[in-house]
């Protein structure tokens, strides 16, 4: 489709449906190659969201990921997945690609229409590894465009698919599922999402200063790192085990170290004070409200409130609350909660604590340090699984 | 308010430090008080804050509002039959309004102060006005708009008052000229935003030839150059460029907002804005809120004392100031002085889910 509402970033105006086997040859190796380049470059280096994605795709990374998928199974790819990606995030869009073609698929990817450097440094990139002869195929049978709000475009799109994910807030998706898809296509949905933290006081009272500086740096990068921003940043804390209030004291303060380097612009700083302002005027079981400078405000609650996931920080803004055991909170954990993220807990006791009380949140659980990682299981989704198909085989 | 009442009788910036700071304790006191026991999303606020109402605190340490909060709530510390008008900041389309309702004493003290700030620079004998602005900014009184009810408060200080702008917003030269050549010999006090006298006048006139003499003319503009910073006009080209085209000599911006009306902060002859008896200004460090020195920018708290009907006694603006001096301007008048750098940029919020389409 040519369209003169559509820039074309990447690629063939119409990608050649061709489906490969998931993690085929070609797509680690070209995934491969864009992970060294990117690696090297000197602009891209710049960016810390460059620099984890080009981790993410590289070799080792991905063989790991491909021996997990493999089951002895035939898979193909399903056809053509169409990617509506996030509009306010740079990155995204690059992992939802590579989502499709690990899977085996041809690639329509709509980036944000927001002009980001990273967006444009990345898709450089891809067009350059791309005119290796060796991966002709992908090249076919790939599309990266960005366009403005369009129902026509994403009609038309939407009618070719066979799969198409949708990254967006409610809003947003509910617009998008304005535009069919195929009977047969399958949808990946990445809504708004809330993510929460678990932390064993009895664990951090005994760790060593190096240790508890670790846990800090680890968490900063759980939150900070995108603004707390991101679906499965922790915006609430609970706190199991004893001495609960030195455990805070110690985590906090080197929380507070660790923020040292974050980059708290005026306009975060007004933002995240008439936050605290909003809460205090609408809440009435906050407990404690603790300002450790402008860098970190920390509301102690009373209570969580039914709608827990109201408890939302910005920019260093943290909820906490003391419970004796997980099971307090069970009714509190809708759907919509995505990542619980723990320090100092057994992991067992938690998936315990999921599958007993049927739930029907926490799709992830990971310890501290790991809630941004990215990974091919998202909000519950086996996202290769889901873009592929199975063919079953009777003897 | 007592202390209120005692300040409107005295000229307007005539308390140094010391005696500014002791009635600034008693009256920010006063009014914190009082919004706490009849505005409940102000109480709610100041007890989360851990702030005692009972207790004596600097002026420093009185808990402010950022201005964003009279968007997204009603706040009000009077009945609401009490509410004599609401006015409304002007946004733009699509954006939300501040919403600021006054009861007639809060209205009244608005009125009076203006009148005193704006006399120390215009004098005590009203002037004939000219509004560089359309008639129709003002003729539907129901909507106060923050440029409607600062043209209504402005014509105060002024008689036979005649608007320079047409309907559409083109430069009416026969009625002006009408009422120069009235005035002729006269000062003139001359009115207007900022950025409409730019655009409407200035613009206007640098391209034809057609004079108009504003040389009599004092000028008070305010609404700031929020807009002119991207052309790269700043207050010193503003008012070099506008001598250039009429001939005005006395420029004075204000700075001010709709949240405090009334208490304007005035550029002095020397270029300073300054803070009158009515108002104070704190620069305030974005990383941890402590006070400024001296030159260093920082987020700029406002204080005003004519607040009763609303909690809008200590705000904190977007804006980036700096604190020039204090009871130490050339020009005579006490109070601090300080410049304003402009709003505080926005930033790029980074996160991974947001409405695509709207």
């Amino acid at each position: 489709m040519k369209n003169d509402k559509i820039k074309y970033l990447v690629g063939a105006h119409t990608p050649r449906v061709f489906p490969l086997e998931p993690y085929s040859n070609e797509v680690c190796e070209f995934l491969d190659d864009l992970s060294g380049v990117l690696r090297k470059d000197i602009t891209a280096k710049k960016y810390s969201d460059i620099m984890t994605l080009a981790f993410w795709c590289r070799k080792a990374s991905i063989n790991k990921m491909k021996h997990e998928f493999e089951d002895g199974k035939y898979h193909l790819g399903r056809g053509l997945v169409f990617h509506i990606t996030p509009s306010n995030v740079p990155i995204n869009f690059a992992f939802s690609y590579f989502f499709g073609i690990l899977s085996g698929n041809a690639n329509i990817v709509r980036t944000p229409s927001k002009d980001f450097v990273q967006v444009k440094i990345i898709c450089d990139t891809i067009q350059n590894v791309l005119k290796n002869s060796k991966y002709k195929i992908i090249k076919e049978s790939t599309l990266i465009i960005s366009y403005e709000k369009d129902k026509g475009i994403t009609d038309y799109y939407s009618s070719i698919c066979d799969a198409r994910i949708i990254w967006g807030g409610n809003e947003a998706i509910r617009n998008i599922r304005q535009s069919p898809v195929k009977e047969k296509s399958v949808e990946i949905v990445f809504a708004d999402r809330y993510s929460l933290a678990l932390i064993n006081s009895n664990a951090i009272i005994q760790t060593s200063n190096h240790e508890i500086q670790d846990i800090a740096n680890k968490f900063y990068n759980d939150t900070y790192l995108m603004d707390q921003n991101a679906c499965s940043t922790p915006h609430l804390i609970l706190w199991i085990g004893e001495d609960k209030q030195g455990a805070k004291n110690k985590f906090w303060e080197n929380i507070v170290k660790a923020a040292g380097k974050y980059d708290l612009a005026p306009i975060k700083v007004v933002d995240k004070y008439t936050q605290l302002c909003e809460l205090s005027i609408e809440h009435d079981d906050i407990a404690k409200i603790t300002k450790h400078r402008n860098l970190l405000y920390v509301v102690d609650m009373k209570q969580i409130p039914d709608d827990m996931c109201s408890l939302r920080g910005k920019f260093g803004l943290f909820f906490q609350h003391d419970i004796e055991d997980m099971e307090q909170i069970a009714s509190k954990i809708t759907d919509k909660v995505q990542t619980l993220t723990y320090y100092g807990i057994n992991k067992e006791e938690l998936i315990d604590f999921v599958i007993q009380n049927h739930l029907q949140g926490i799709d992830r659980i990971v310890p501290i340090g790991e809630a941004l990682n990215m990974g091919v299981h998202w909000d519950g989704y086996d996202i290769i699984g889901m873009l592929s198909r199975q063919i079953s085989v009777s003897s | 308010m007592f202390i209120l009442d005692e300040i409107l009788s005295m000229s307007p910036y005539c308390l140094d430090k010391g005696e500014k700071d002791k009635k600034y304790r008693e009256g920010l006191k006063e009014l914190t008080k009082k919004h706490y026991e009849s505005c409940f999303m102000y109480k709610n606020m100041l007890d989360n804050f851990s702030f005692d109402i009972n207790r004596e605190y600097d002026v420093n340490e009185y808990p402010f509002l950022p201005v964003r909060l009279f968007k997204e709530y009603d706040l009000c510390s009077v009945l609401k039959e009490n509410i004599a008008k609401t006015m409304t900041s002007s946004g733009t389309t699509g954006q939300q309004v501040s919403k600021i309702y006054l009861d007639k004493t809060t209205s009244a003290n608005q009125t009076k102060t203006l009148v005193k700030i704006t006399s120390d620079f215009l004098g005590k004998k009203r002037l004939p006005m000219l509004i560089i602005d359309s008639k129709s900014v003002v003729k539907d009184r129901k909507l106060f708009s923050a440029r409607g009810s600062g043209i209504l408060g402005f014509s105060m200080m002024g008689y036979d008052t005649t608007y320079a702008l047409d309907e559409n917003m083109q430069l009416d030269y026969n009625t002006i000229e009408a009422f120069l050549e009235m005035h002729k010999g006269d000062d003139i006090f001359v009115f207007g935003f900022t950025f409409i006298i730019w655009e409407y006048l200035y613009k206007v006139l640098a391209k034809t030839c057609r004079k108009l003499d504003l040389s009599r003319g004092i000028l008070i503009h305010g609404g700031g150059f929020k807009k002119l910073i991207e052309e790269a006009v700043d207050n010193d080209t503003y008012k070099a460029e506008l001598a250039k085209v009429c001939g005005i000599k006395k420029v004075y911006n204000y700075y001010g907002m709709v949240e405090q009306t009334g208490s304007i902060f005035m550029e002095c002859e020397c270029g300073r804005l300054h803070a009158s008896n009515f108002s104070d200004v704190i620069i305030r460090n974005p990383k941890d809120f402590s006070i400024c020195k001296k030159g260093e920018k920082g987020l700029i708290e406002l204080v005003s004392l004519l607040p009763e009907s609303y909690p809008g006694h200590c705000i904190l603006s977007e804006d980036i100031g700096e604190l020039i001096g204090e009871d130490d301007c050339p020009c005579g008048r006490c109070g601090k002085t300080f410049k304003v750098h402009g709003r505080i940029k926005t930033a790029e919020v980074r996160g991974c889910s947001d409405t695509y389409e709207k």
